[in-house]
């Protein structure tokens, strides 16, 4: 791998839980991310899974410096984005962009495409001169693969998929060096997900970007993702590359969601172990001491509601699990179902 | 990647680069193809097609129509808005003829004359105070809803102690504080304290009608994206809330207008709006009132002008609001 351009240490964002009208008491905190930390290298995409409420969306908020973060910092280049001056915020939104997950509410209704992908343009004046945006954002327009002609139509005379691609090309237009993709494609029907997450795999490939894709699908992560982090409560609970994650998964919590993917198989299904958690995801207000997970893990022991478990290395596995128990455990679903998506992409 | 500045049809540039035209204008490509492709905005588009809506056309021709007649009464007629016709009150209640198309009321003067003469201060007062209670009201709904907090808290207060004033107590008041009986105060100055008191009585509903929908429009996804793009806050707040915002209010202006003539026409009543010999199509209104069955003329004629006025101004807002939204088209 090369350099890391993007690394993140320790981010926490919590959001105070208030009572009261007139002296508004802060009651509580809701521990949406919780000490996050990793690299993203340069040109590779980082899939970011986990179940609803564990604290993806907010992540992209804070690391897009749209929510000041709790604490912790982000290095983007080298220098921290918390910490950048109003020009430099403005700089930095050249180089991270985001990909929303609604491509229904993401547009502005009464813009025309034009308009719309043009706004980068009008924001960072400098960018572009004034004579040249039409014809760049046409070129956008092609590059995502719709119609230059299109150009002063409104959002609702596309579809889905489409309107997604109209926010891929607005967010490619400052040609930006990573973008942070929220469930870009959850909105979207399967065929659908396919043309999309192609488009942006060839567009990393053309301009070597670097994604942080966050997504609940684990088949669509799979299939774009060079790394992945698994997310709980606010928390990477284990962190790898594609292989590892999927194939040899430490985290119980990892093992439980993989298993949960559906086999197309009807054959290799009847061989699969699913494993079924109990309860329901604790409170963000009022996490689990120790590790956040124990409340429905089947190995938790008295050392679980003790110690937090660190994310790192440890015996008997090749990459960080915050587990104490970390071991294999043979998963045999991810495969098909990885492959599944994958079919229409090899051939690029 | 093409270029898409040769070779392709469609792509003729904007009207700001004429250099290049010769190179990339299809040759033989007839002016209205050229101008479809051209881009265009929200509001280009609006205009594009406003022009081809037959309902803006006669509403604005109306509209237009009263501004002339608000302008220029003696254009329309030759006939004195507050002199008899005949000798004294020798032709008093007289209707439609020939010489007082409109008939005359009980001094005998020219209905006619009085309409087309009492245009001015209906239609003045109307669009002013309409005017005012819009930008000032959307103003401070804009700022309410944008910054919430403390600033949102303070200016609904400050909106919800207008909004507690009766009208037509806090019109009186306004009215007589500035305006006593006897003062002689002209034509202008009573049409501006009118407009004033109608103004600041009614702004909190345009203000809470704009808050509301900046509020709701306010964490919209499009705007998230557009601040991470970026965006200044005047930038989202007039590219992006405004234009989704202002439908309601719009709306809402139109029916104002009517309901500003009639308040006029209140006020006048009352005894401290516009007085004699000021005409408006409200005084007339409310001086025919106990002649309405010995003269249905006096009251008809300002009442359909007043009626086609409003008409106007309600088919000329929705013609509007129907173009400014895209999915309408």
């Amino acid at each position: 791998m090369t350099e890391s351009i993007l690394e993140v240490r320790d981010l926490v964002k919590y959001y105070p839980v208030t009572r009261g009208i007139l002296f508004k008491k802060t009651i509580g905190h809701v521990q949406a991310v919780d000490g996050v930390s990793f690299d993203l290298h340069k040109g590779e995409t980082l899939g970011v899974v986990g179940e609803s409420g564990c604290g993806k969306s907010t992540l992209a908020k804070v690391l897009m410096h749209l929510e000041h973060p709790t604490s912790g910092s982000v290095t983007f280049n080298g220098q921290d984005i918390y910490k950048l001056g109003a020009s430099g915020l403005r700089r930095l939104r050249r180089n991270i962009q985001l990909v929303m997950q609604d491509p229904y509410t993401s547009l502005n209704p009464r813009m025309t495409v034009g308009d719309l992908i043009g706004e980068p343009f009008e924001i960072h004046s400098d960018v572009a001169p004034k004579g040249s945006r039409r014809q760049k954002v046409q070129e956008l327009l092609e590059v995502v693969g719709l119609n230059p002609e299109h150009i002063n139509r409104y959002p609702h005379q596309f579809s889905g998929g489409q309107r997604q691609r109209i926010g891929i090309a607005r967010a490619l237009a400052l040609r930006p060096e990573i973008i942070v993709c929220d469930e870009p494609v959850s909105a979207l029907d399967v065929s659908i997900q396919a043309q999309v997450m192609n488009l942006l795999e060839t567009l990393q490939n053309e301009f070597g970007l670097s994604y942080i894709f966050i997504a609940h699908d684990l088949s669509v992560v799979r299939h774009l993702a060079d790394r992945v982090a698994v997310m709980y409560l606010g928390k990477i609970v284990e962190l790898g590359t594609e292989d590892e994650i999927y194939e040899r998964p430490t985290h119980p919590y990892t093992q439980a969601l993989l298993s949960a993917v559906p086999v197309p198989d009807p054959n290799s299904r009847k061989n699969k172990a699913i494993i079924r958690l109990t309860g329901d995801v604790p409170s963000p207000t009022n996490p689990p001491s120790g590790c956040r997970f124990r409340t429905r893990c089947w190995k938790a022991q008295e050392v679980c509601a003790r110690e937090v478990p660190l994310l790192e290395v440890r015996s008997g596995s090749d990459h960080p699990s915050a587990c104490h128990f970390a071991e294999k455990r043979e998963i045999m679903v991810t495969r098909e179902a990885g492959e599944l998506t994958e079919l229409p992409t090899r051939t690029l | 990647m093409s270029d898409p500045t040769s070779g392709s049809l469609v792509t003729t540039p904007p009207p700001e680069q004429p250099g290049v035209v010769g190179d990339t204008a299809p040759v033989g490509a007839g002016l209205p193809e050229t101008k479809r492709d051209q881009p265009r905005g929200l509001l280009g588009d609006a205009w594009y097609d406003l022009r081809r809506k037959p309902l803006f056309w006669i509403s604005a021709g109306l509209i237009a129509l009263f501004v002339v007649m608000a302008a220029f009464p003696f254009f329309f007629t030759s006939g004195s808005p507050n002199d008899p016709v005949g000798t004294g009150l020798s032709r008093s209640l007289e209707g439609p003829s020939g010489d007082a198309w409109f008939g005359t009321d009980i001094l005998g003067r020219d209905i006619f004359a009085r309409t087309i003469y009492g245009a001015r201060a209906s239609i003045i007062v109307a669009v002013a105070a309409t005017l005012g209670t819009v930008l000032l009201g959307a103003s401070v709904g804009v700022l309410a809803g944008f910054r919430g907090g403390w600033v949102d808290a303070l200016l609904s207060r400050i909106a919800d102690v207008f909004f507690g004033i009766p009208f037509v107590l806090g019109a009186i008041v306004i009215l007589f504080t500035f305006n006593p009986e006897g003062a002689g105060s002209n034509e202008w100055k009573i049409m501006g304290l009118v407009i004033l008191a109608l103004c600041l009585l009614s702004w909190p509903v345009a203000m809470r009608i704009m808050r509301s929908s900046i509020l709701a429009a306010k964490n919209a996804d499009y705007v998230v994206a557009a601040r991470a793009l970026g965006a200044s806050n005047s930038r989202i707040i007039f590219k992006h809330l405004i234009p989704n915002c202002l439908a309601p209010v719009l709306v809402y202006a139109t029916i104002l207008i009517g309901a500003y003539i009639g308040a006029e026409a209140t006020l006048s009543f009352l005894g401290v709006g516009l007085q004699s010999p000021v005409v408006s199509w409200g005084v007339m209104i409310s001086d025919s009132q106990q002649y309405i069955r010995v003269a249905p003329y006096w009251l008809l004629f300002p009442s359909a002008f007043l009626v086609t006025a409003v008409l106007s101004f309600v088919m000329l807002g929705e013609a509007v609001r129907e173009a400014l939204d895209p999915k309408l088209r």
